[in-house]
C-alpha cells in the first residue's frame, strides 16, 4: 500500500520535505493513518477501541493535574482530596473526570474485548494483538487498584487490605510477600506512598507503551471485521483491498462522531451522578481510612466484581485466588482454546452463539453477586455462575471443530 | 580483504557478555528489590513486644500496645477455663472457624497456655474497646464473665469468642506471640518467627 494516490501534493510545502528527509513523517502518517485500509464494514462495536485511546488521554491529563494538588502522604492524603473537591479551582471537576474515567475505562474495555470475542478478532494471525490486549486489561486492573487507594478513604483502605492479605494465601512465602508488598505489617503511609510511584509514574508508562504495541501489532495483521473474513484476499488492480477505507480521513471522522456521543454521556454522568451510585466511589470511601475500624460490608468497585465473586465461591483461600488468577488467565489463551475455522459470530453454529450468551450472563451475574454481602444462597449461586464462567472455555475448546457453520461471504456484507 | 568471520569464537564471546550482563543486572536489581521491603523504622514501629507477666495475679490483666493496637494479657483462674465449654451453645463461632488466630490458638481456650488468654483489644464490631467483666453477674443476671463491648452491646466469653445475637461478627483477633520463658511473652511473633 504506497504510492497510488498524488495525497503528498505540492501542497506540502517546503517544511514538510525538509522534516521528511530527517523523519520518516509523511511515511509515518500513511502507513498508519492516511493509507491504512481499514474493512469498510465496521459496525457499533468497532468505536471502542479509539475510545479506550480517548479515555487514557483523559486518565493521562486529568492525573497530572491531580498530582498538582494531592498529597501522597497518610495524614494528608484524603484531606488533599477534599481540598481538590473544595478549594482547587474547578478541582471538584478534574477528580471527577479522573475517578469517573477510570470506570469509563473499564466499560470501553469490556465492550472492546466482548467485540474480539464475539467476531474471533484473536484468531490467527492476531493473536499477539490479543494477548497484548489482555496485558494492557491486566495493568488497566493494576493501575485501578492503585489509584483507588490513593483517596486514602475507608474503602482505599480496607479493599487494599483484603487484595493484599490474598498473597498471603501462597503457601511459605505469601506472608513475606504481603509484607513485602506493603512495605511495612499493616497498610500505612509506606504502602500509600508506593502505590503512589506505581500509579502516575511506572504503570502509566508501561500501559502507553503497551498500547504503542498493540497497534504497531494491528496494523501488522489488519484489522478483522464484523463479517470476520480477510479483506486481503480481495484487490484491486492498485493491490489494495475492494473491501477496504483508508483509516483517514473515513474512519477518524467515524470515531470522531463516535467520541461526541460519548461525551454526552461521560459528561452527564460526571455532571449528574459522579458517583455512579456508590458503583464508581463507594460510600465509605468519604470517611477517612481508619485501621481500627472495618466497614460493614467490603466490595471492590465494580469493574473487579465478577473476579471478586469468584474469589468467594471458592470456599479455600489458596483455591479462591487461584481461580480468580485463572479467570484471568483463561482469556489470554482464547486464541488457542477456540479451535474453529470460521471467526465471525454470524456464521458460527449454535453451539458458540449458546456458549457466548451464557459467558454474558455468567459475568454480569456474578459482577452483581461481587457487590453483595454473602449469604448461603448467595455463595451457592456464585459458585454455579463461577462453574458457567469456566465451562465456556472448556465447551468453546470441545465444540469450536464440530461447529456446523455457515458458508462465508466472499466479500463483506453490509 | 577482511578476515573470515570466526562464527565459534564470536558466539562464545555473545555468550560471555550475555551471562556477565544478567549476572550484573541480577545484583542491581537487589537494591531495587529490597527497598520495598519494610525500612528500619517500620520495623522498630512494628517490632515484637516482650511482656512480663510474672506479676500478674490470678483473674487480673495487663495492656500492652503492639503495632499500634492494644494487646491483652489475662491470667485466668483454673475455674474460668473449665467453664469455656459450659457456653458452648451461645456462641457464634465456638471452634473459631471464621476467627483470625494463629493455628496454635484455634482450641477451646484460644491460647498457648490455657492459663494465659493473649488477645487484641479491638472488637471486630466496629474497633471500640471491649471492657474486661471477668465476675458472674456483672453485665446482666446470666453473665458468666468475659468481655463486654459498651458502643454497642457485643458480648466475649473468656476466651473472647463472641455470643450469638450481638453485633460484632467474630471472635476477638489473637495476635501471634510466643513463651520466652515460664513468665515471659513475646507478642508478634510465634515459633516460625515474625508474623
Amino acid at each position: 500500500m504506497s504510492e497510488q494516490k498524488p495525497v503528498d501534493s505540492a501542497s506540502n510545502g517546503r517544511l514538510l520535505a525538509w522534516i521528511d528527509e530527517r523523519f520518516p513523517l509523511t511515511q509515518v502518517w500513511n502507513e498508519h493513518v492516511a493509507q491504512y485500509y481499514a474493512p469498510k464494514n465496521f459496525n457499533f462495536f468497532y468505536f471502542f477501541g479509539a475510545l479506550a485511546l480517548l479515555v487514557l488521554v483523559n486518565q493521562l491529563v486529568t492525573g497530572i493535574w491531580l498530582t498538582m494538588s494531592y498529597k501522597p502522604d497518610a495524614q494528608e492524603a484524603f484531606n488533599s482530596v477534599e481540598y481538590i473537591m473544595r478549594d482547587v479551582e474547578w478541582g471538584w471537576l478534574i477528580r471527577y473526570m479522573h475517578s469517573t474515567g477510570a470506570s469509563a475505562f473499564f466499560v470501553v474495555i469490556y465492550f472492546h474485548m466482548f467485540r474480539g470475542i464475539m467476531y474471533g478478532s484473536y484468531q490467527k494471525p492476531r493473536e499477539l494483538v490479543w494477548i497484548i490486549g489482555m496485558l494492557i486489561f491486566l495493568v488497566l486492573m493494576a493501575e485501578a487498584f492503585m489509584g483507588y487507594l490513593l483517596p486514602w478513604g475507608q474503602m482505599s483502605y480496607w479493599g487494599a487490605q483484603v487484595i493484599i492479605s490474598l498473597f498471603g494465601a501462597i503457601p511459605v512465602i505469601g506472608e513475606a510477600m504481603a509484607t513485602w508488598i506493603r512495605g511495612d505489617f499493616v497498610i500505612s503511609d509506606v504502602t500509600l506512598n508506593r502505590f503512589f510511584a506505581l500509579h502516575v509514574i511506572a504503570l502509566p508508562l508501561v500501559l502507553v507503551l503497551l498500547v504503542y504495541l498493540h497497534i504497531v501489532a494491528l496494523h501488522k495483521v489488519g484489522s478483522n471485521n464484523p463479517d470476520g473474513i480477510d479483506i486481503k484476499k480481495n484487490k484491486n488492480e492498485l493491490g489494495l483491498p475492494k473491501d477496504g477505507i483508508p483509516f483517514h480521513p473515513y474512519y477518524s471522522v467515524k470515531d470522531m462522531f463516535g467520541a461526541a456521543v460519548f461525551m454526552f454521556f461521560f459528561a452527564a454522568v460526571i455532571f449528574f451522578w459522579p458517583e455512579g451510585g456508590g458503583f464508581f466511589l463507594e460510600a465509605p470511601n468519604f470517611e477517612p481510612a481508619d485501621p481500627m475500624k472495618t466497614p460493614e460490608h467490603i466490595a471492590p468497585v465494580w469493574y473487579f466484581t465478577p473476579f471478586y465473586a469468584i474469589l468467594r465461591a471458592v470456599p479455600d483461600k489458596l483455591l479462591g485466588v487461584i481461580a480468580m488468577g485463572m479467570a484471568i488467565m483463561f482469556l489470554f489463551v482464547l486464541p488457542w482454546l477456540d479451535r474453529c475455522k470460521v471467526r465471525s459470530i454470524r456464521y458460527r453454529g449454535w453451539q458458540f452463539k449458546a456458549n457466548l450468551s451464557l459467558f454474558v450472563v455468567s459475568f454480569f451475574v456474578l459482577g452483581y453477586l461481587g457487590t453483595q454481602a454473602p449469604t448461603p444462597f448467595l455463595t451457592l449461586l456464585s459458585q454455579i455462575f463461577t462453574f458457567t464462567y469456566f465451562a465456556f472455555f472448556v465447551i468453546l475448546w470441545l465444540t469450536s471443530p464440530m461447529e456446523k457453520t455457515k458458508p462465508l461471504p466472499e466479500r463483506v456484507t453490509g | 580483504m577482511t578476515e573470515p568471520v570466526n562464527q565459534k569464537r564470536r558466539n562464545f564471546l555473545v555468550a560471555a557478555t550475555g551471562v556477565v550482563g544478567a549476572v550484573g543486572a541480577t545484583f542491581v536489581a537487589v537494591p531495587f528489590v529490597s527497598s520495598w521491603k519494610p525500612s528500619e523504622k517500620a520495623q522498630a514501629a512494628g517490632a515484637p513486644v516482650d511482656v512480663d507477666v510474672s506479676a500478674l495475679a490470678e483473674g487480673q490483666m495487663l495492656t500492652v500496645e503492639w503495632r499500634g493496637k492494644p494487646v491483652w494479657v489475662v491470667r485466668r483462674p483454673q475455674a474460668s477455663v473449665d467453664a469455656l465449654v459450659g457456653v458452648r451453645d451461645n456462641l457464634r463461632d465456638p471452634d473459631s472457624a471464621e476467627s483470625l488466630q494463629p493455628d496454635f490458638a484455634k482450641n477451646e481456650y484460644r491460647s498457648l497456655k490455657p492459663e494465659y488468654l493473649v488477645m487484641v483489644g479491638i472488637c471486630t464490631h466496629l474497633g471500640c474497646a471491649p471492657l474486661y467483666k471477668p465476675n458472674a453477674g456483672a453485665i446482666s443476671a446470666d453473665w458468666q464473665g468475659g468481655f463486654f463491648c459498651p458502643c454497642h452491646g457485643s458480648r466475649f466469653d473468656m476466651a473472647g469468642r463472641v455470643y450469638k445475637a450481638v453485633p460484632a461478627p467474630t471472635n476477638l483477633e489473637v495476635p501471634p506471640y510466643r513463651f520466652l520463658s515460664e513468665t515471659m511473652v513475646r507478642i508478634g511473633e510465634n515459633e516460625q518467627g515474625v508474623a
